[in-house]
């Protein structure tokens, strides 16, 4: 079994008087896909701006290939290897997909003062880098506000995954879509897996989590009820963790089981 | 690899665009179609008024050029997601004082122009600066300067000269290097070598006899041209064109990937204020004489040809040669009317339905290439 690229030991977290995390410990290996359940306010979004350096811990430590770290910014997450893809993306959807796959790091050619953007190389690199993550581009100067919301997931994706990120965060890349979105996106999740990358999945849909997740933890109310691996645990098992157990499980039995 | 990277198949719920379709599609489009209807349209009711004799080209294009000069400031900025309504004021704070530097002062003419251009530019640091820092909308701030900076340039002229236009700038401005960029004519021999070859009409009695009607490009022109490529080149090719848009798309999304949001809009609002200087500087060597009147509303004219260009109120879109080519049917409109004879209060009319069909267009185009809903 592989090492863990990041690692976060219990990790609390205060909003002045709120305990958004009480405790929280995870990590993510190369190549694996570990899914972060959790019911809405449980502390999800909280936990993995943590992580991606929008939040410092209140308590707790925080490794990178066993260095202890402590960012400052998003800046110094993202130059650590650790990507983030919120749910609004950070896409811009008047601007071409070349040109938002491209935004703050554009390749230019020539010298200076008449240094331009390299286009070609620009618009050729995302072409395929699409076409690697199964989309066919009308060209690379489609608007993004053209694409559907899945599509606009998998150029985040494919942007951060072709910048190097080691550690991929995706803070419910799937909440929003349709079933045939969905499915893409959880593909792509697939192939960047397979690219030795460690992606961290947020979701609360238990389905979409056992689809592609290789380890799944549950956070309730700011505290982790542990971690399991795949095949160990079923869906109503995280659901019920999910809804802390005994709600739901009342719940369930007047519902005859449909949750 | 083992993994076959077949291409996907086109979606087939794309209807397919024929190319010529595709390029037409583009932000100038509404610019393009504005710009040749308002040239059919004067060719029609006003083609015998000497309007597309060599004089009245050359008249009709610097009203243009004026208007191309600002609005190149004002669409690169209003891409950057800001406005600058200080633009107008600014115009006349710049004429006054070069006057007051090289007329009252003594000052030689390259060195007021010099010290004007720094000093505006300064203004409109400051003006982006006040924008970033307070995070008001650039609208309350640059309308603030609207007014503080035509107040100064009326109480300065007042307070320097007693009056409100100063002269004698043209006797300072006499075979100076820096003057002549901004005042002075260029291939005076083209026009006389198409005078004597009967292109175009020459002075029949007087001093001039025998001279062309034009005596050369204005400088004014040479500005507009330049800038609207300079824009167009930056805005479409290089890196921080791309920042400009990203700016303006979507400030904080671009904050997060890296683009220094900040200090694009700044210099944006820079570039609007040299911008401004330029139009200054040339209309003050054209008359010899700066006003503290001059000016008025030139900030709205120029955002108006920059919204007749395409470009969206709220950032993140449009074009400069949009811009140019707004700026050339407001030249054409103003002047042609003026050569139809058609009462001159028209023009507003006139002036408020083009802005309103390009809009409507213009929205329409940007659908399409944006999916907008
Ligand atoms: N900036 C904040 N200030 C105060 N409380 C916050 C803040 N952010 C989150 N919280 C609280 O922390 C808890 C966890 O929120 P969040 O992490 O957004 O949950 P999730 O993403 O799992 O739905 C919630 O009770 C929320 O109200
Ligand atoms: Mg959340």
């Amino acid at each position: 079994m592989s090492a863990a690229i990041l690692e976060m030991k219990n990790i609390t977290k205060h909003f002045g008087p709120v305990i958004a995390l009480n405790g929280v410990s995870f990590d993510v290996r190369a190549g694996e896909c570990h899914c972060l359940l959790g019911d809405n306010g449980a502390g999800k979004s909280t936990f993995i701006k943590t992580m991606s350096g929008v939040y410092r811990p209140t308590e707790g430590q925080m490794l990178v290939d066993g260095q202890t770290v402590a960012f400052a910014s998003p800046r110094d997450a993202m130059a650590a290897g650790i990507a983030t893809v919120y749910q609004d993306l950070a896409m811009i959807p008047l601007m071409s997909v070349s040109r938002n796959f491209w935004m703050g790091r554009e390749p230019e050619k020539g010298i200076w003062p008449f240094r331009t953007m390299n286009s070609k190389f620009a618009d050729d690199i995302t072409v395929a880098e699409m076409r690697k993550m199964g989309i066919n581009l009308r060209g690379p100067d489609q608007a993004v506000g053209t694409l559907s919301g899945g599509e606009r997931q998998t150029v985040a994706i494919a942007r951060a995954v072709y910048f190097g990120a080691k550690v991929l965060i995706l803070d419910e890349p799937t909440s929003a879509l349709g079933v045939r979105q969905t499915a893409n996106v959880l593909s792509t999740v697939d192939r960047v897996r397979k690219q030795g990358i460690g992606v961290v999945f947020i979701t609360h849909n238990v389905r979409h989590a056992l689809a592609v997740g290789d380890r799944f933890t549950v956070l309730n109310r700011g505290q982790t009820l542990g971690t399991a691996e795949r095949g160990a645990v079923d869906a109503s098992a995280l659901q019920d963790l999910m809804a802390g157990g005994q709600e739901l499980a009342t719940l369930e039995s007047s519902l005859g089981g449909t949750v | 690899m083992s993994e076959t990277t077949t291409a996907p198949r086109p979606d087939e719920r794309m209807k397919q665009v024929a190319p010529w379709r595709r390029a037409l599609i583009r932000p100038e489009l509404g610019g393009i179609c504005g710009t040749i209807l308002v040239f059919l349209l004067f060719g029609a009711i006003a083609g015998d008024s000497g309007m597309f004799a060599a004089e009245g080209v050359l008249n009709w294009t610097v009203v243009s050029a004026q208007f191309m000069v600002i609005a190149v400031g004002a669409c690169l900025l209003m891409i950057a997601g800001e406005f600058d309504l200080s633009v107008g004021s600014m115009i006349g704070f710049a004429g006054v004082m070069m006057a007051i530097l090289s007329v009252q002062m003594g000052w030689p003419m390259w060195a007021a122009i010099t010290a004007t251009f720094a000093f505006c530019i300064l203004l409109g640091a400051i003006n982006g600066w006040l924008v970033i820092r307070t995070g008001l909308p650039s609208f309350i701030v640059t309308l603030a300067f609207l007014y503080i900076l035509r107040g100064l340039t009326i109480w300065g002229s007042v307070y320097f000269t007693r009056q409100t236009i100063i002269g004698g700038v043209a006797e300072r401005a006499q075979g100076d290097w820096l003057a002549a960029l901004f005042g002075g004519k260029i291939l005076g021999g083209l026009f006389t070598w198409m005078g004597d070859a009967g292109w175009i009409a020459t002075f029949t009695k007087g001093n001039r006899a025998g001279q062309p009607v034009i005596d050369g490009v204005p400088m004014l022109v040479v500005w507009a041209i330049g800038l609207a490529i300079f824009g167009h080149w930056l805005l479409t090719r290089t890196k921080f064109g791309n920042w400009v848009f990203a700016a303006g798309g979507d400030a904080q999304a671009a904050r997060y990937v890296g683009v220094p949001v900040n200090r694009v809009k700044i210099l944006m609002f820079m570039f609007s204020a040299f911008c401004a200087c330029v139009f200054a500087s040339c209309q003050v060597m054209e008359f010899g004489s700066a006003a503290a009147d001059r000016g008025l509303l030139k900030e709205f004219e120029a955002i108006i040809c920059v919204v007749i260009g395409g470009a969206l109120l709220t950032g993140g879109y449009g074009s400069v040669i949009g811009a140019a080519l707004g700026a050339i049917i407001f030249g054409v409109v103003q002047q042609g009317l003026f050569f139809a004879n058609a009462e001159s209060s028209l023009f507003r009319v006139f002036l408020g339905m083009i802005l309103l069909i390009a809009v409507i267009m213009n929205t329409y185009i940007r659908r399409i290439i944006t999916g907008e809903r």
